[in-house]
């Protein structure tokens, strides 16, 4: 079976499901790792929805990347716990250090920098992610290891 | 041969938990795999034997870290803990539903009647009394009728629906099994934030479980996880998400409980008071209605987080203070300054100082103090806070989460930001504080959710606003 294919069928997979186009579009970026142009025609196309309808929901949801993360994905988490034990500090270290802005990727492709907005581990901040990795208490050595 | 419990919960992982279980069993312990406790500050917690070890960094260095017995531990002894009682303790899948299947030959009258008595509100933020909600879905005629959990818990400085789900998931698959019971839904779903994988997994396994134990023959469980966007912790915008869509939030009325999910009538709830309920039918209403203060009724699992020496979970009656529970229970700040500022329940709660930590946590108390008791998180900060920059967060986080549906909320966060970059660059003047004052009024007054409209009560405190 052709890639297409298949992946259409995964998206019709969800049909009559809760929350359909969010859950087929998860699928996508799973497997994809970003939602293209064309992952949002299909979606459309299966679920009878404008493109636009789609684009809203893949704009509206910030897991929904459309463009590739970096090979290593680093998220540092923003929000007010991690601020309060030197988060934006060590965000803008980082920053500086692998020559990448949060919210981009860096040229080559090697790393993305990204926020989250608290991962529940709010007692032993700063807290963050490589790929799928957590890291807790973490430090600029830590992260740049 | 040695028993040896290590927990499995996000935190522990991130902090070794799965090498310790590895090294325990060549050891030739008998590992079994737990939730947390919630003490964060003692993660990874193992157990052997009945006494704890915490933290644990290396096996050969136990003697150095060895807690006492898990029994007496004053950190978990002096805790009421209701909702918590088996999350830490157990094998979050071996599962016995005696208890559950007696209870469900209570007739739904009488659930909803304990419910009532036990005064228990909704521990998601809103505080709104849940029998209201029971009644309201109970008495509107429709042939579907759902449960949907809020699990979207993104408030900064709280964990403990994560902790739950990930510790004692079956708790929460009573809570919804018993309420669908009560209200006539036959399905339940739960919105879960896509920021928890763990807990999706755990919660996963555990609702294919009780479909093998034969529990969800007359009430169904479908897991969803949503896609980033804090504002679907907003109960209509949820069911938006729910629905496929953009999470805009909507008008209310009609409420939820009348016409929420594809148009029926739906008990939303957030995860800890769905599983207050096993143990206010455990107990029963008046005695759970006995502890806490006045209106504020039961146990709040309370959060200490952010620059907090020992953080974690820590379940008790409303009515410790502030100062009870961030000096005695948590030890003040980690960085060992004095305490700047406490923010109480999450980014859209307000900024309290030293002066005000003797007020009790209860929902009346601080509703006084023009805050609001939240998730039951406590943000700690130390004295380097700059309030400024706190108030700058409020607005850039409102702007930045918000649908879009309302001006006041899609345009105000964005200005408000504006006014208050404007005084952190030093082209302070007393109007860019006037204008922050009447954006806050517009915001609060006209939003059309708590995002717009509680985003001035964290900038208000921050800036010392009235």
């Amino acid at each position: 079976m052709q890639e297409s294919e298949a992946l259409r069928e995964f998206v019709a997979s969800f049909s009559g499901k809760i929350g359909a186009p969010i859950s087929a579009l998860r699928g996508i970026l799973e497997s994809h790792g970003y939602i293209g142009d064309e992952h949002v025609r299909l979606v459309a196309d299966v679920f009878n929805l404008s493109l636009a309808d789609v684009r809203g929901i893949v704009s509206f949801y910030s897991d929904f990347r459309t463009t590739p993360r970096g090979r290593k994905h680093l998220r540092i988490c923003q929000a007010e716990a991690c601020q309060s034990v030197g988060a934006r500090q060590l965000t803008d270290e980082i920053s500086n250090a692998l020559g990448v802005k949060l919210g981009e990727t860096r040229q080559d492709g090697a790393v993305s920098l990204e926020a989250v907005y608290c991962l529940g581990l709010c007692a032993s901040g700063p807290s963050a992610m490589i790929n799928d990795r957590i890291l807790v208490r973490v430090s600029k050595e830590d992260l740049l290891e | 041969m040695s028993l040896a419990q290590v927990p499995y919960d996000t935190l522990s992982v991130a902090l070794g938990a799965n090498e310790l279980a590895d090294a325990l069993t060549a050891q030739g312990h008998r590992v079994t795999r737990t939730g947390s406790f919630g003490l964060s500050w003692l993660e990874p917690m193992i157990i052997i034997d009945e006494i704890a070890y915490g933290p644990v960094t290396a096996l050969d260095q136990l003697d150095e870290v060895r807690l006492g017995p898990i029994e007496t531990l004053p950190a978990l002894a002096s805790q009421h803990r209701l909702v918590f009682d088996r999350c830490g303790k157990i094998d979050p899948f071996d599962y016995d539903p005696t208890w559950l299947c007696d209870q469900l030959r209570r007739t739904p009258r009488e659930i909803i009647e304990e419910i009532k008595k036990s005064g228990l509100r909704g521990r998601g933020g809103a505080g709104f009394p849940a029998h209201i909600k029971w009644q309201t879905v109970s008495d509107t005629p429709n042939q579907q009728k759902y449960i949907v959990v809020n699990a979207d818990e993104g408030d900064s400085g709280t964990f403990a629906d994560r902790l739950i789900m990930e510790g004692d998931p079956f708790r929460l698959i009573e809570g919804m099994i018993l309420s669908g019971h009560a209200i006539g839904a036959s399905k339940g779903i739960v919105y879960l934030r896509s920021e928890y994988p763990v807990a999706a997994d755990v919660l996963g396994t555990a609702i294919t479980k009780a479909g093998q134990l034969g529990l969800l023959e007359q009430f169904e469980i479908e897991l969803f996880i949503g896609a980033g966007a804090y504002i679907c912790g907003e109960e209509t915008s949820l069911l938006e998400s729910l629905e496929g869509r953009r999470g805009e939030v909507r008008n209310k009325p009609p409420v939820p409980a009348i016409s929420g999910l594809y148009g029926c009538p739906t008990l939303v709830h957030n995860v800890v008071t769905l599983c207050s309920v096993p143990a206010i039918l455990d107990m029963g209403g008046d005695a759970y209605a006995d502890l806490g203060v006045g209106p504020s009724t039961g146990t709040m699992p309370f959060q200490l987080a952010g620059n907090i020496a020992r953080g974690g979970l820590i379940e008790l009656p409303f009515g410790l203070s502030m100062r009870g529970l961030i000096e005695d229970w948590g030890g003040g700040t980690c960085s060992g300054r004095p305490l700047g500022a406490v923010q109480v329940g999450g980014p859209l709660g307000a900024y309290l100082f030293e002066e005000q930590l003797d007020t009790p946590l209860t929902y009346e108390d601080l509703a006084r103090l023009g805050a609001g008791i939240g998730h039951g998180g406590l943000v700690v900060f130390d004295d380097t806070i700059d309030l400024v920059q706190q108030a700058h967060y409020a607005f850039a986080f409102c702007a930045h989460e918000s649908c879009g549906k309302c001006t006041p909320c899609r345009i105000g966060a964005v200005r408000g930001k504006e006014a208050v970059a404007s005084m952190m660059t030093g082209e302070y003047t007393q109007s860019h504080l006037q204008l922050i004052a009447e954006l806050c009024d517009v915001m609060e007054e006209a939003s059309l959710c708590q995002m717009g409209g509680m985003t001035p009560i964290p900038v208000r405190s921050a800036l010392g606003l009235k």
